[in-house]
């Protein structure tokens, strides 16, 4: 049986947004969003381990561009980034901008030391 | 966020519509990375963009007017453009870019056109505050 790959995709998209909504409900993050944070650098790490791996291309496309994609999220970071601006905590928007850019490369490092060479 | 004492019915409701949410924004982005011209990073340019003005949009309109309900905030923001934009395959595709100027650039693409897009929903958002009033 032949699934079409768009709907491989929206069904990790589904597992994905409900896995972040759940991590969401169970970090508390008032002064800082520590659970998008842990998102991003969660999500990076098992999408760069998928793609180092060499996965057949409906494990990419159900849990890397599915659930990887959907778990992490690049609109949540830019709001949480800019409203930490906004609010005057600078120095934590600034932290938020650079921390998860380090958080997600570290964590995509760590994947390559781990499946990749 | 804290936990509340919902039924749950309401919390099944919330979970069903983050997944609908979720599939459909994951699929869009699906559909975008395959017809966008050019390399693979501008598909992701374009949709973590596009959903930074939206999700912006969303969150002040709640702050300024609140005329969208509640689980329309909730299957839009936390399902549709949270799944929609992608910070994962940004970081991958970023490190597999090779070189330096290229990586550098697509971290300031994203992070200029990210924030820019917030603050065009906020003025978006204000603009709906001000022709409602």
């Amino acid at each position: 049986m032949r699934i079409d790959p768009a709907h491989i995709v929206g069904t990790g998209g589904a597992l994905g947004a409900l896995l972040r909504y759940l991590l969401g409900q169970w970090i508390d993050a008032d002064t800082f969003p520590v659970a998008t944070v842990a998102v991003n650098v969660i999500g990076s790490f098992v999408l760069a381990a998928l793609t180092f791996a060499g996965s057949s291309e409906t494990v990419v496309l159900l849990l890397g561009t599915g659930a990887c994609g959907s778990f992490t999220t690049f609109s949540s970071f830019s709001v949480q980034t800019v409203r930490l601006w906004e609010t005057g905590d600078r120095k934590r928007a600034l932290c938020n901008a650079v921390g998860t850019l380090l958080g997600a490369t570290g964590a995509i490092g760590l994947a390559w030391v781990a499946v990749g060479q | 966020m804290a936990m509340t004492n919902e039924h749950p019915l309401v919390r099944l409701e919330t979970a069903v519509l983050i997944g609908i949410g979720g599939f459909a924004g994951s699929n869009l982005r699906y559909f975008l990375d395959g017809v966008v011209p050019g390399p693979q990073v501008m598909g992701t340019l374009g949709v973590n963009a596009v959903g930074s003005v939206a999700l912006g949009f969303i969150l002040y309109e709640a702050m300024h007017s609140g005329l969208l309900g509640e689980q329309t905030r909730t299957v839009a923001a936390t399902g549709f453009l949270s799944s929609f934009t992608t910070y994962s395959t940004f970081a991958v595709q970023t490190t597999l870019l090779g070189s330096p100027l290229w990586m550098l650039l697509n971290v300031l693409g994203n992070y200029a056109l990210g924030f820019a897009g917030v603050l065009a929903g906020r003025e978006l958002a204000r603009a709906v505050k001000v022709s409602d009033g």
